[in-house]
């Protein structure tokens, strides 16, 4: 089986605008799951940052959900909930936890002592410290941590064709299940080059992210 | 919160210019050490008096200055601002009601200069044009030019003008009551030299009540108008002016704190006119100068460096009113001299 330039060029005419979709949704299913995955883990980091036992629970939980191979981990939801979506964001959200409960962790941790004292000594409340020092001063650590995830499941997403959840996978999976046909390498192709360029995009725009919430004053 | 407790913070707000405070055989033990942090620590602290708690590391000086605003809570003893009972008070209301500065300043480094001064007025929800007047008459007066400094952020200010602006966040709200702990303790000599200076000038005119934690007991013969000189546990081992300390210390405790080169130190509390002044005459014409306003030492430091035998004294309008010599500087240290109080000094 060998390249066809001019076959895949010819693939990608004719496509094109399922192509447009599919990585629509691979890039949908992915938000989705990380304005979720953001929305718990900075909220758990929150709640157990300064509590050494849960912080450490947290963390070890979530740390081994990122060890379940994501194929066993899908095949495990479909029973729970069925096919398509709804496995797909569940399984990146546990994919997402980790990084984003531990930087959150990490950075509110990371306020220095002093800040943390001048703080409660110019009379702000532990809250007050939590949303108007700590978490501003953590919040381009915690997005780091969103990268990372943005990331990972970008990869893991492509895996979800599998339980016949949306994106580009399911070119992939298209292709891996027609191998020797005409088409099949070109299917296999587009969905993996249209992954990697998905994660690259998707990276530079989290450096303007950061760049453009983080205070002057932390940046380097 | 009960409306007593509250009108009862307010009576202590509305005394921007100075509070008294009373410690009560104030002590702190933490769970599982043998002995305690601070023991039976009992003090009473006059309105606008600059107190200087002097000690070697570890013996408790810090951990009793942050039981007055509830950093650590006491285990036992009373504590009163004004006679209110702040143990009574809610910890986070109080705070924002007694000034706080640390010796590593503690800056946020996600704020600009002017929101870090505006912290405590944003908590007691001043309106944003109060604010920001506050902001730039404090800027001012701790000599940092608020057109300019107001929108930087701290990483972008020295050492020095982090310091300024620290204690300028903690005047913010107008405080009766600052607590500083080694304020200037991270700063180069010359730079504290100058804080030192400018805080002195700055306290003459605000008239805080404030406690000063330091282990330099050099700084603290400079700003107090008494020194607690305090060992183990923060026992007060002598408290009084810093005159009466170095003419007599209480023991060998003090003796040893003060160190070598009292008489020295001592200079530095008397001015020049206390000195029996030579004729104008004897001094070199156009040579260095010292001011009326300047203490013995700036004198003697002014000799020793220009080798002269004796230095003309000029007042405001740089007029010679007379000349001074080593010789009159000795007989200074040898007679019964009324003291300058620190404050006045700058």
């Amino acid at each position: 089986m060998t390249l066809d330039l001019n076959g895949l060029l010819t693939f990608w005419a004719r496509r094109w605008d399922d192509i447009l979709e599919l990585l629509g949704e691979h890039l949908t299913v992915v938000a989705v799951a990380l304005v979720i995955a953001m929305a718990i883990g900075v909220g758990v980091g929150m709640l157990v940052w300064d509590k050494p036992l849960p912080r450490s629970a947290v963390i070890a939980t979530a740390g081994v959900a990122l060890t379940i191979p994501s194929l066993a981990l899908l095949a495990l939801l479909i029973p729970a909930v069925g096919l398509g979506w709804t496995p797909t964001v569940i399984a990146l959200v546990m994919y997402s936890l980790l990084p984003i409960v531990r930087n959150t962790v990490v950075g509110l941790r990371e306020v220095s002592p002093a800040i943390m004292e001048s703080a409660l000594g110019m009379g702000m409340t532990p809250l007050t410290v939590l949303f108007r020092v700590q978490l501003p001063m953590a919040w381009p650590i915690i997005l780091t941590g969103v990268r990372v995830a943005a990331q990972l499941t970008i990869g893991v997403a492509a895996i979800a064709a599998y339980v016949a959840g949306p994106g580009l996978g399911q070119f992939i999976f298209q292709g891996l299940s027609s191998l020797g046909s005409k088409n099949a390498l070109n299917f296999a192709l587009t969905g993996t080059l249209g992954v990697v360029l998905l994660a690259l995009v998707v990276d530079a725009a989290f450096v303007g992210i950061t760049r453009s919430t983080t205070s002057r004053g932390l940046r380097a | 919160m009960p409306k007593q407790l509250n009108t009862a913070l307010l009576q202590i707000a509305g005394k921007t210019s100075g509070a008294l405070i009373e410690l009560d055989s104030v002590t702190k033990q933490y769970p599982n050490q043998p002995v305690a942090a601070v023991k039976n620590f009992s003090m009473t602290v006059q309105p606008g008096e600059l107190i200087m708690f002097v000690g070697p590391s570890g013996c408790g000086k810090t951990t009793t200055m942050k039981m007055i605003n509830r950093i650590i809570e006491p285990t036992s003893g009373s504590i009163s601002i004004d006679g209110r009972d702040v143990l009574s008070l809610d910890p986070s209301e109080l705070r924002r009601h007694i000034g706080y500065v640390i010796q590593q300043i503690g800056l946020f480094p996600h704020m600009t200069i002017a929101e870090n001064i505006g912290v405590v007025p944003k908590l007691l929800n001043w309106s944003k044009e109060k604010t920001s007047d506050r902001v730039h008459e404090l800027l001012t007066t701790v000599g940092l030019e608020p057109g300019d400094f107001a929108h930087r952020y701290p990483k972008q200010l020295s050492g020095g003008q982090q310091q300024r602006v620290g204690v300028a966040r903690a005047l913010a709200a107008d405080p009766p009551v600052m607590l500083m702990d080694e304020p200037f303790g991270a700063t180069d000599p010359i730079t504290r030299e100058k804080l030192q200076a400018e805080f002195l000038r700055l306290q003459a005119s605000i008239g805080k009540t404030i406690i000063f934690v330091t282990h330099d007991f050099d700084e603290a013969v400079r700003l107090g108008d008494r020194i607690a000189v305090l060992s183990n546990r923060s026992q007060i081992e002598q408290f009084d002016t810093p005159a009466n300390i170095l003419a007599s210390p209480a023991n060998e405790y003090v003796s040893s704190f003060i160190g070598l080169g009292t008489a020295i130190k001592r200079l530095v509390l008397i001015p020049v006119t206390t000195a029996q002044l030579g004729p104008a005459s004897a001094a070199v014409a156009r040579g260095t100068t010292v001011r009326t306003t300047d203490s013995l030492r700036d004198a003697l430091d002014s000799l020793v460096l220009t080798g002269l035998p004796a230095l003309a004294v000029v007042d405001e309008l740089n007029k010679a009113v007379g000349s001074i010599s080593v010789d009159q500087i000795s007989a200074v240290l040898g007679a019964e001299v009324p003291i300058l109080t620190p404050t006045a000094e700058a």
